[in-house]
């Protein structure tokens, strides 16, 4: 769950990470009035959930407040990278040394968190990793053991950073370690962190992601910031395929079949099982599958919660098989999902036999499910077959189609 | 609509026994068994699929009064 520029540095603020004087705008005049009562030229921004605000002019530069003024009319309307503005801020604009760039974020590959530092900030830093790797330290962290400046004083020190930068840069990357750890955040970033001309260092531009599955833990801090249960925040609005399939979901209460994400492919995906949506859904793509869709199913759903969720794939347009696919489970019902996917594609009119190119979900009443898909003549495997594999021959069957 | 995966057959004696339709109504987990106004059995057809197999309702009858059928074993 993203948060907006001016959320996220309310949050800075209250870890005591140093910012410059701002003040969210709702029209033309609380944007004068901020750029008056903050004095100086002031930076004007669109606060939007997305990147590349400067690129499409919805940051512009103010040194009177009626600029101010005409600039928030300017750049509230801006649509950036589909995202339309929610408000304006008004921050003063500093006198910058130098830009960095500092990001904690997950490793899934080392299950770590990690401290990306840089002492090239303001730009893409994937663009500092590809021309300029020297530039970017990568410095993994434990959450486990307590938490320690000396993370944050070897991610700095290692592109090159001594001195009193570095001493002064240490307490900030350090709080924004704890913040990620804290709030239960996927992504804490401030880009650029700025050093002042007079040798201070102050967060310009910073961005928060939520875990969704957290904001429960967190809620007071969410009211406090206005951010309401209603607001998904997700990269993009849900599409009408994703919202029929939260319908699926919420109608019945037992397990979970219906958390659904929208893709333009050809092979359904009913997937799941402790990682193994992702696991299956990057098995499909790196053999030249096409998902139509990503999807979560588990903790035991009903017949009719998976029935009504392979019908709503077999729905989508261009779908032109589907795959069940599941790690081996123990709290889901193989022969409950076998029952479901075959009553879904018999009431969506299609043959189990054609139109399910692989069901592999070993485990919990796998005998009693395979005899069902043995029934129906669909092609199905148990555990000796990976995971993998299973999508690899899903995968086949689309290409021969 | 009557289950594509499992039926349930219940021996007239039992059906007409109010106090043991009760028993079976309360026992499906998955609201098979209902009892009608006069206190008579009533299958719920559209719940037949969702069966369990948790044998509950075999267990609340006399022996062999109650038969989950597995349709997919025919």
């Amino acid at each position: 769950m993203r948060f907006y520029e001016y959320e996220s540095k309310a949050l800075f603020a209250r870890h005591g990470m140093p910012l410059g004087q701002s003040r969210v705008a709702g029209s033309p005049e609380e944007a004068r009035a901020a750029a008056q009562a903050i004095g100086g030229p002031t930076v004007i921004k669109s606060q939007v959930l997305s990147g590349g605000r400067m690129k499409a002019g919805a940051v512009l530069f103010a040194d009177t407040p009626d600029e101010a003024a005409k600039h928030y009319e300017t750049v509230l309307p801006i649509v950036v990278n589909g995202e339309t503005a929610r408000s304006v801020l008004i921050e003063e604009k500093s006198p910058i040394a130098q830009e960095y760039f500092v990001s904690v974020t997950w490793d899934g590959r080392r299950k770590l968190p990690v401290v990306l530092f840089s002492d090239m900030g303001g730009i893409d830093i994937e663009e500092v990793a590809e021309t300029h790797p020297e530039h970017l330290s990568r410095t993994h962290f434990s959450t486990i053991l307590p938490l320690s400046e000396r993370v944050a004083k070897e991610a700095i020190g290692a592109v090159g950073v001594t001195g009193s930068d570095l001493n002064r840069l240490v307490p900030i990357v350090y709080k924004l370690m704890q913040l990620f750890l804290d709030y239960d955040l996927t992504l804490a970033e401030i880009n650029p962190l700025a050093k002042l001309e007079d040798g201070r260092f102050i967060v310009l531009d910073g961005h928060l992601d939520m875990e969704a599955e957290a904001r429960g833990d967190h809620k007071a801090v969410l009211d406090d910031l206005g951010i309401g249960d209603d607001e998904t925040r997700q990269a993009r609005p849900p599409t009408e395929f994703e919202l029929a399939g939260a319908r699926v979901n919420a109608v019945d209460h037992r397990g979970v079949a219906g958390n659904v994400v929208e893709f333009d492919g050809n092979l359904g995906l009913i997937i799941g099982a402790g990682g193994g949506s992702l696991t299956l859904f990057d098995a499909v793509r790196k053999q030249g599958g096409k998902p139509a869709n990503y999807c979560e199913i588990g903790g035991n759903p009903s017949m009719s919660k998976v029935k009504n969720l392979t019908k709503l794939i077999l729905s989508k347009p261009g779908v032109d098989k589907i795959a069940v696919m599941m790690n081996v489970v123990s709290n889901t019902r193989v022969d409950i999902v076998a029952r479901g996917v075959i009553k879904g594609c018999i009431e969506a009119g299609k043959d189990p036999a054609e139109v399910i190119a692989i069901f592999r979900i070993p485990g919990a009443w796998e005998d009693e499910g395979f005899k069902i898909l043995a029934k129906h003549g669909v092609e199905y495997c148990d555990r000796s077959v990976s995971m993998y594999e299973a999508a690899g021959r899903a995968c086949a069957k689309l290409e021969a189609n | 609509m009557p289950g594509m995966f499992i039926d349930v057959e219940v021996d007239a004696g039992v059906a007409s026994n109010a106090e043991l339709v009760k028993k079976l109504a309360e026992v499906c987990a998955v609201d098979i068994f209902a009892a009608k106004d006069d206190g008579t059995l009533q299958i719920v057809e559209e719940n037949l699929d969702e069966c369990v197999l948790c044998d509950l309702c075999i267990q609340a009858a006399p022996a062999g009064t109650v038969r989950v059928k597995k349709l997919y074993e025919r």
